[in-house]
């Protein structure tokens, strides 16, 4: 019984600490940089900005000018991001029950750059003038077009049964997009200038305006992800069980999908390709706390974000004053740590 | 108490027919068991009734055909347990049992505290109750067995379907299993329909047997009806002597065919 208590209380404990964490990693985030004010003057500036509350921080107008508009919506947007990314990953995770799959292997980000490209071919100066941006909405039908290829490619060749097979056709179908995509751009050289920056992402220059053109994208789509946790894990017995269960599993599917690809759309078209992250972070998570999806999704939210505000810092001071594009920092963190990952796998597997 | 009625139930898959219209009644509380060589479409009959593929005919519960209910009404009504369920390792005992309250749960629910007193009154019901925090991957496999059972009796369908429920079993946890079952059957009145490989047990726990063969149903009836050695050898094409013990146990015994050393 001891035990048994032990381990409830050890799995409810991961809420607060990863709370913890993501509050330790904005602090830092807000703290770090070039620029700015000192490092121990930003505690009191932040806590000078809450309601009903005046500590005199000792900075400069300019100083907190700088911490209020450029730092703080970096690190903002760091976290959305990073908390959207690894929600959708552990999504996917979950709808196609393969744990190797992420927003990237299974080409949504190259779907909704194709989508983002075909936007600015198509004239982005025509559509400046419409009432909404079309940008987004390109970018997510692209993504959600690649994710529903890969599937059907995966899907036909046995994927449910091997995860290989998804991944593979993930593969395939990037290299496809990626190609259509290379094939336009050479058709129209002007816009390549456009299309990079925007696939490269613009976290290095992030406006509050970023954070408002994402922030409903990431809202809804977390919500409605949110809801289908206790699904996702009736789904962890597999489709025909979970139908024998009164599942519906092809609508469950058809929601998170559409709901996953939604964020990884808004959110690759502020941040740009940033890999890892929907693979690595839900890994650790159930690594620490369990692979119930009730756990899993709330946690890789707030891990998520924590991560990518605290990838964020060395890409502005590492070679600074020029930045070290942060998809390059998630890599070099996130690569040896997946290779670790599937070592202890393999080791569970035995 | 509930009936399960099959008419002219037939399973077809891209390029084979697995069941060719297949009619039965099985009566409220009975224990039909379907016995037939592999492939004879025992699973595929099964699968029709859980809803799992599609099947031309009809298969009516209560009188109402199933197809009229939704996904979560019919698994409300209908317990499956398949061939070889999947346990994910790193899922607890009590989180797996606790997926049999789905049909009860809304899209949007979240289980109630009957939902999860309720599944540990299963767990305890079926001794499992030290488990309820294990990993199923550190299970044993009649523990995984059990389990299994268990969340199908979570799940409280007065219908229960199983497909080889103790073939991954050694003897006597065969046998644990099978009279867990019956107890159950008897203490809740399910209905059950199951389809087993062996053909002495099934005779032994069911009340009727359905052999089946190319999916069609060449025999049914009590076990003394079915199991006879000529029947047998026909759809088999195994050599058996059938043996009748004083109780009514028909025992089926497998033969050499070629003569011993």
């Amino acid at each position: 019984m001891s035990t048994r208590q032990e381990r409830e209380i050890t799995r409810s404990w991961w809420l607060p600490v990863a709370c913890v964490a993501l509050a330790l990693a904005f602090l830092f985030g807000a703290m770090i940089g070039p620029a700015g004010p000192a490092w121990w003057r930003v505690p009191a500036e932040l806590l000078d900005h809450l309601p009903f509350i005046s500590v005199d921080s000792g900075a400069t107008a300019l100083q907190s000018t700088v911490l209020w508009e450029i730092r703080m919506p970096r690190v903002v947007l760091a976290g959305i991001v990073g908390a959207v990314l690894s929600l959708a990953g552990a999504s996917f995770q979950g709808v196609f029950r393969n744990p190797l799959v992420d927003p990237y292997l299974l080409g949504v980000a190259a779907g909704a750059g194709l989508g983002a490209t075909l936007v600015f071919v198509v004239g982005r100066s025509t559509s400046q003038s419409w009432p909404v941006d079309p940008l987004p909405l390109a970018a997510f039908l692209g993504g959600l077009l690649a994710v529903l290829l890969t599937y059907t490619v995966g899907a036909g060749f046995g994927a449910p049964r091997n995860p290989t097979t998804l991944v593979l056709a993930g593969v395939a179908i990037t290299s496809l997009t990626t190609a259509v995509q290379t094939f336009l751009l050479q058709k129209n050289t002007d816009v390549v200038r456009q299309v990079y920056s925007w696939i490269l992402g613009r976290l290095s220059s992030a406006t509050w305006a970023d954070v408002r053109l994402v922030l409903p994208y990431a809202i809804v789509s977390g919500g409605v992800l949110l809801v289908h946790r206790r699904l996702l894990d009736v789904l962890r017995v597999g489709e025909d069980e979970a139908r024998s269960l009164g599942a519906r599993v092809d609508r469950i599917r058809l929601t998170v999908v559409i709901a996953a690809t939604l964020g990884t759309s808004a959110v690759v078209s502020v941040s740009g390709l940033i890999g890892f992250v929907g693979i690595v972070v839900p890994h650790l998570v159930r690594l620490l706390a369990g692979a119930s999806y009730r756990r899993l999704l709330p946690l890789s939210i707030l891990t998520g974000a924590a991560f990518l505000i605290v990838a964020d810092i060395p890409s502005r001071v590492l070679s600074d004053p020029a930045e070290t594009p942060i998809g390059v920092v998630t890599a070099f963190l996130g690569a040896p740590f997946f290779i670790l990952v599937l070592r202890s796998r393999q080791i569970e597997a035995r | 108490m509930t009936s399960l009625t099959f008419e002219k139930v037939s399973v077809k898959y891209a390029d084979s027919t697995a069941v060719a219209s297949f009619s039965d009644t099985v009566r409220p509380g009975e224990w039909l068991c379907l016995i037939g060589p592999n492939g004879a479409g025992k699973s595929s009959l099964l699968r029709a009734a859980a809803g799992l593929v599609q099947h031309d005919g009809v298969i009516l519960v209560d009188g109402t055909p199933i197809e009229l209910r939704s996904t979560r009404r019919r698994a409300a009504l209908i317990a499956h347990v398949p061939q070889s369920p999947s346990l994910p390792d790193d899922m607890s005992t009590f989180e797996y049992v606790l997926l049999g309250r789905n049909p009860f749960i809304g899209y949007f629910g979240r289980e109630s505290k009957h939902d999860r007193s309720m599944v540990h009154q299963v767990l305890e019901r079926l001794c499992l109750e030290e488990l309820a925090q294990r990993r199923l991957g550190s299970l044993s496999g009649g523990e995984r067995q059990r389990v299994v059972i268990a969340r199908a009796l979570a799940q409280e369908a007065p219908i229960m379907l199983l497909d080889e429920p103790t073939s991954a079993l050694d003897i006597g946890h065969q046998q644990q299993a099978l009279e867990l079952v019956d107890t159950l059957r008897r203490e809740h009145g399910f209905t059950v329909v199951s389809a087993m490989h062996d053909l002495t047990l099934a005779g032994l726990y069911s009340d009727r047997l359905a052999l089946l063969h190319h999916g069609h149903c060449v025999a049914a009836g009590a076990a003394e009806e079915v199991l006879r050695a000529e029947t047998l050898s026909e759809f088999y094409g195994v050599a058996v002597s059938v043996h009748h013990e004083p109780d009514g146990t028909v025992v089926v015994i497998p033969r050499r065919t070629a003569p011993l050393a």
